[in-house]
């Protein structure tokens, strides 16, 4: 039978599996519009097309599957451009629609043109422009392929209004046909062999962990690798809850904002296991200085990670869950170890902390947050001080329940983000950890979460500042304020004006009622906590030392 | 119909992005772009092949001529001029058809690049119209590979498309 | 002198008499923030990067001048992007920083990395990274020349944070030097009086003029050509408020909801001139069936845009101000009265016009009523929708540059911050941003550097609950299936604007409209309006797509 291209889009998504689409409207996807109104879909509008994508995004994050986005072409399209970026660093799976002007007006300069594919050429992982109607079903067959496997990313689909109104057949396009896309899942035999050779010469093991093992679903052979061998467990910012945060080989996060303890076991271990990670620049620092010691063990599914930044010996390339069972299955469980006790009595010697003084601390709004809800929430971030807060002082224990933007750092993510995990998983708590910059970028959405009553709960760490730049700026330049101080609305007020609760509080003993309280309204909730105003994330490795020479 | 096109491009990194990015995005078709130095170190220049009507081909001319890191931009077309192309062609031959190759080979005042146990690949230059009789009397043995250059030009006699004068005129 | 490239930058911007910077500092900028606080420009936060670049547009909208934005690499370069796009679609002189990950990590993924020259590739007129630290005063000096000469574009710099930090001998270059780059600005004389034999043979001329009016500064000029010749003008709508909007010899807006006066007069005329302005596919409609009888006359200072959707019989490339000067002097006046009494008959036969009798407050009614109270003596700015063509067709202009719109991209959001840097560009003139309720929504976080910068902004909401315009092509096209168009719920904007510290007004029928919108508009500080209007209003009258503009309808 006969269907226009919209049509065989929303079949084709159906296909895939598809239950949600986050978009916006506009001329150009007007005929995909009428589509979904008959469609078995639930389209979420947000109020601004970056928050369509954050929100695919976070939905991805939370539950695994690709999020799908959906815009106008022109503005819709390239106000999508920092979602896809942000999803694109991040490897998250996620595929995004957008229409086009007619193909007899592509290329000159028409009413709403833009040239996506051309501008998301660097931050996606592929794009396809359709240009006959008869290719739309295995376009989106490959680009839901493409998304989620090996290491996944965004895909944009850009389709001409011509060809999502034009005619054809739908047929199930079958499976996949790429050439050129290859990904090696099963590791090669002689690198296992290799890597268990050097764990079991090994005495002092360290793993470095990343998003990769969430995206990998890998955390359980992660716990039992470290279990196994009684060696600590560091994560990037990515892999916070890929190990749990509770359990006494975690050592926390490393790198720029690790912990000490993270950073001296890194630098003083003879084996560094890195397990789905990319030895980022946040994390590294001082390259050179990086693990000096160690044997590199990197096991990662993109062959193209492996030796961009440092040298590994021993390079592991395939699927990290089966890459890491390869490698448990031949070692031998270690009874004691000497290192372990070492790392131990570090934690103890070198905890995380802040000084009280009255003033109301960020550290305690996070602790007081955990506390009482006990680590079984979804948290997402923004970006900024809060962010590193948000890190430290609570305890992820399983994945998928941290969604923050590490790779890209977009401050504007964590809200919309929240209500994209709220979609994912209707019957869990979100809280949503802003900064008073950040929550301000895309704040609009509280008319979405009121919409679709998404009843996230955002904690603003309100500083005033740009608190993350500040303290850069405090530290390295003087304490020159160049333009980081910052105001902003009335946030009780605002949430107010939306329908949404809004609470403030100002004093530590009352974090933990508001929090109780907040978690009890079936509504979206904002909580403003004006904090102390210039306090620092520590401890902090400066810029370009090695990453056990630490501030505070 | 086909113009050729002589591009003078500052030698900047990304140039030619700059200028495939805008054939991609405005829709022109490229049938040969070849790209190298000039005489001059900081001038590149493009031979670039387009397939397309006048106006087509008055847009390509004028789209490319707003990117600021392309200097000058001639169509030769209807120009006298010389243009070469390379062609490297592997092709299976049976040491009883080598005798057969080579004197194709020599019609075409081809070389003999390298030698296999069963094929052999040759070199040849020329225009379009020879290098694709060339690659048509040796299909029929069976090609094993193909590479092109794309197709390079310059005006002939004391006519020039170099960055001093404007019309690329006679003195 | 010896100094910081994020020094010399600051000291190219004092050199290039940069007033104001838009901007939002990050990691990557930092050096450049630095050094731009012992700076006396004056540097205007926002609250989202996409305000920033929006503002600087509406600025240089406002002013004639370059707008000039500041962010940081990753993602306040992305953010960028939509921004980019809308300045590079309406001709718009923007000059745009950002920092970038050191040069040791370009490529790598860094924190916060992207390539932002790669991906604005098609959406600026030229950009550049800064590799060489040397480079700077030069390359600066290029981009605001770029921006701002020729057909006027963004251009972005993007620079490395180790480059930003490494010091050079600074020495600000006098001359520009690009071989590649050479504007045309006088047309070719032939040209100019081939155009002039034309004008004097024609008996149905109707000029058409767009924005490059406006960026030449050619008003007065398109006024005397009007007048010398007698011939009606019809604008695009980015060409609005180049010719007063109250003059017998104005057609009004052309094309999809342009007036069916012009739309007929561009139908039936035999010379059509087109003055700055693109043929874009909103102004042509069936592209064969416009202006069929014509010769055309093309004046535009991008020879690119000649012929690239229609056929031209006489193409001038050139500055307009200067090709309409020269061609003043070769031309006679005229006083044939025959067409001009047929387009007098088209405009009495066919006035926009809209209801009133249904008791429900009519977005057109407070367009009116607005031209009504300022006698379109103030700088109207509007967001992309319904509300933007009521704006267009209501509003009658009387002063060059007074409509800040964004009408190439087409970019909802664009409205609030492009006001603020008018604003900020006139702070003596009366700025009034005319938005719609799903546009606000895109960047009222700016509302808070309005607030900050203590801006006395009229904003009026013309609120229909709804995404008007993609409602109304629902109606049309998809036979009144609505889908994600109609608003079930909005924010209470009156109290949305308290929470920033902002004046609110709801107003709900004409007689609020009466008593409170004057007052509204002289109160002090930032004011936001929110006028509840008809949901069901529709723009008319609308060319269906694909017919030709004499094929307007009413819906
Ligand atoms: C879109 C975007 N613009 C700029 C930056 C640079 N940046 C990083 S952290 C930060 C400050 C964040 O402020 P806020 O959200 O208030 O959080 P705080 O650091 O005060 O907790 C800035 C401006 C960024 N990461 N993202
Ligand atoms: C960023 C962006 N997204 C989507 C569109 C498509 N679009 C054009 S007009 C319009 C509706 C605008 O609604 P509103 O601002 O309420 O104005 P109204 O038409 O109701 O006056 C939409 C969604 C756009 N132009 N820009
Ligand atoms: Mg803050």
């Amino acid at each position: 039978m006969n269907k226009t291209g919209a049509q065989i889009l929303v079949e084709s998504l159906l296909a895939e599996g598809v239950d949600t689409i986050f978009g916006y409207p506009g001329g150009a996807v007007l005929p995909i519009y009428d589509a979904l109104y008959d469609a078995d879909l639930r389209h979420i509008l947000t109020r601004h097309e970056q928050g369509a994508a954050h929100a695919a995004d976070g939905y991805a994050r939370a539950s695994g599957k690709p999020g799908v986005c959906l815009a106008t072409s022109g503005p819709g399209a390239t106000n999508l451009v920092t979602g896809i970026a942000n999803a694109y660093m991040d490897s998250v799976p996620m595929v995004a629609i957008t229409g086009q002007v007619p193909t007899s007006l592509l290329g000159r300069d028409s009413f709403q043109e833009a040239d996506i594919t051309g501008i998301t050429l660097p931050i996606t992982k592929h794009n396809y422009l359709v240009k006959d109607v008869k290719d739309l079903a295995r376009t989106v067959r490959e680009a839901f392929y493409i998304a989620t496997t090996g290491r996944p990313g965004p895909v944009l689909i850009d389709i001409p209004r011509d060809v999502s109104a034009g005619m054809a057949e739908y047929e199930d396009p079958g499976p996949v046909q790429l050439p050129g896309y290859h990904i090696k899942l099963e590791p090669d035999p002689e690198q296992v062999t290799r890597a268990v050779r050097a764990i079991e010469e090994s005495e002092r093991p360290v793993i470095y962990a990343g998003g990769g093992v969430i995206n990998g679903g890998a955390h359980e052979e992660l716990l039992r690798l470290a279990e196994m061998l009684l060696a600590p467990v560091a994560t990037t910012l990515m892999g916070l809850g890929g190990f749990p945060g509770n359990h006494p080989l975690s050592v926390g996060m490393l790198g720029m904002h690790g912990s000490k303890y993270a950073n001296y076991a890194v630098c003083e271990c003879d084996l560094l296991i890195g397990v789905g990670v990319r030895f980022d620049d946040r994390v590294t620092s001082k390259i050179e200085e990086f693990a000096p010691n160690a044997t590199v063990i990197h096991i990662d599914i993109d062959p193209a990670e492996i030796g961009k930044n440092v040298g590994v010996d021993i390079p592991v390339v395939g699927d990290v869950r089966c890459s890491l069972r390869k490698i448990i299955e031949r070692l031998q469980p270690r009874l004691e170890s000497r290192w372990r006790d070492k790392i131990f009595n570090w934690k103890k010697e070198y905890p995380i902390e802040y000084v009280e003084n009255g003033r109301l601390k960020p550290q305690e709004v996070i602790q007081e947050i955990y506390n009482v809800t006990r680590g079984n929430v979804r948290v997402a971030t923004d970006v900024g001080q809060h962010q590193m807060w948000a890190a430290h002082y609570y305890s992820y224990d399983r994945p998928r329940t941290f969604i923050t933007s590490g790779g890209l750092g977009t401050m504007g993510f964590g809200f919309p983000a929240a209500l994209g995990v709220q979609v994912a998983c209707p019957d869990e708590n979100v809280v949503c950890i802003s900064g008073d910059g950040s929550f301000q970028m895309n704040s609009q959405e509280l008319a979405t979460a009121v919409h679709y009553n998404l009843p996230v709960k955002v904690a603003i760490i309100n500083n005033g500042y740009l608190g993350m730049v500040r303290q850069w700026q405090e530290l390295f330049y003087n304490r020159r304020y160049a333009y980081t101080e910052i105001t902003g609305p009335d946030f009780v007020k605002l949430a107010e004006a939306y329908g949404a609760a809004g609470m403030r509080v100002t004093k530590k003993s009352e974090i933990r009622e508001a929090m109780e309280e907040a978690l009890r309204i079936p509504k979206p909730v904002v909580i403003d906590f004006p904090i102390e105003r210039e306090e620092n994330v520590l401890p902090m490795v400066p810029p370009g030392e090695p990453i056990n020479k630490m501030l505070g | 119909m086909r113009h050729t096109l002589a591009v003078l491009v500052e030698n900047n990194p990304g140039v030619l992005a700059r200028v495939a990015g805008l054939f991609s995005r405005r829709g022109f078709n490229i049938d040969s772009l070849a790209v190298g130095r000039t005489e001059n170190p900081d001038v590149s220049r493009m031979t670039i092949v387009v397939e397309g009507d006048a106006r087509v081909l008055e847009q390509v001319t004028k789209q490319l001529h707003k990117l600021v890191d392309v200097i000058k931009i001639n169509d030769i077309t209807a120009d006298e001029y010389v243009d070469r192309e390379l062609v490297l062609i592997k092709v299976n031959v049976d040491p009883a058809q080598r005798g057969e190759v080579m004197q194709i080979a020599d019609v075409f005042r081809a070389r003999i690049v390298d030698l296999g146990r069963k094929t052999l690949t040759l070199e040849c230059t020329g225009n379009d119209g020879k290098i694709n009789a060339f690659e048509e009397s040796l299909r029929p043995y069976g090609i094993k590979e193909l590479v092109r250059t794309g197709k390079i030009a310059m005006l002939r006699g004391s006519k020039y498309t170099g960055l001093q004068d404007n019309g690329a005129r006679d003195e | 002198m010896e100094i910081t490239v994020a020094e010399a930058l600051v000291k190219c911007l004092e050199q290039e008499q940069v007033e104001v910077i838009f901007g939002y500092p990050g990691g990557a900028i930092l050096p450049v923030y630095d050094a731009l606080y012992h700076s006396s420009i004056r540097h205007v936060l926002v609250r989202h990067e996409q305000g920033a670049v929006h503002a600087a547009d509406g600025y240089a909208r406002a002013t004639g001048k370059v707008g000039v934005v500041m962010a940081t690499s990753g993602p306040g370069a992305t953010n960028l992007v939509t921004g980019i796009a809308n300045a590079y679609m309406d001709s718009v002189p923007l000059v745009l920083f950002t920092g970038q990950v050191p040069t040791s990590q370009v490529g790598t993924d860094a924190f916060q990395e992207v390539d932002i020259t790669g991906i604005t590739m098609p959406v600026t007129k030229h950009n550049y990274l800064v590799k060489d630290a040397a480079q700077l005063p030069r390359i600066v000096r290029n981009a605001f020349h770029i921006a701002s000469t020729g057909r006027p574009g963004p251009v972005l710099i993007d620079i490395p944070k180790d480059v930003a930090q490494t010091v050079i001998d600074f020495k600000y270059p006098e001359m520009v030097q690009l071989r590649g780059y050479k504007p045309t600005y006088r047309g070719h004389p032939n040209k100019i009086a081939e155009a002039a034999r034309l004008i004097a043979a024609s008996e149905r001329p109707v000029i058409y003029a767009g924005g490059g009016i406006i960026n030449s500064r050619a008003s007065q000029e398109l006024l005397a050509l009007a007048e010398t010749i007698n011939a009606p003008v019809t604008n695009t709508f980015m060409g609005l408020s180049s010719f007063p909007g109250d003059h017998p010899l104005f057609l009004g807006m052309l094309g999809l909801h342009g007036t069916r006066a012009a739309n007929l007069a561009v139908t039936n005329c035999d010379l059509l001139i087109a003055l700055g302005a693109r043929f874009d596919d909103r102004v042509t409609g069936k592209i064969t069936e416009f202006a069929p009888n014509a010769g055309v006359i093309h004046v535009d200072i991008d020879p690119a845009e000649i012929g690239k959707n229609v056929q031209v019989h006489v193409p001038i490339v050139g500055d307009v101000k200067q090709v309409l000067q020269e061609l003043l002097a070769r031309l006679e006046k005229r006083n044939d009265t025959r067409w001009l009494e047929q387009i007098q008959a088209w405009k009495e036969q066919y006035p926009l016009a809209y209801r009133r009798d249904d008791g429900e407050l009519k977005p057109q009614y407070v367009v009116e009523k607005l031209y009504e109270i300022t006698r379109g003596d103030a700088v109207v700015a509007t967001d992309v929708g319904q509300h933007q063509m009521w704006v267009a067709q209501y509003y009658r202009f009387k002063r060059p540059g007074s409509l800040i719109s964004s009408g190439g991209l087409g970019t909802m959001g664009f409205g609030l911050p492009a006001a603020v840097g008018a604003q900020i560009g006139l702070p003596g003139e009366r700025v009034i941003l005319v938005t719609g309720d799903g546009s606000i929504q895109m960047t009222m976080q700016e509302l808070a550097t309005a607030v900050e910068q203590e801006l006395p902004l009229k904003i009026i909401i013309l609120n229909n609950y709804s995404l008007g315009m993609v409602r109304q092509l629902q109606q049309l096209y998809c036979e009144g299936r609505y889908i994600a168009v109609d608003f079930k719920f909005h924010p209470d904007f009156e109290l949305l604007a308290r929470a920033y510290g902002i004046r609110g007004y709801t107003l709900r029928t004409e007689k609020d409209v009466d008593d409170l919108l004057p007052g509204a508009l002289e109160a002090p500080g930032a004011v936001l309006v929110n006028c509840l209007v008809s949901a069901a209003e529709n723009v008319n009258p609308i060319v269906p797509a694909g017919k030709s503009i004499s094929e307007a309808i009413d819906c």
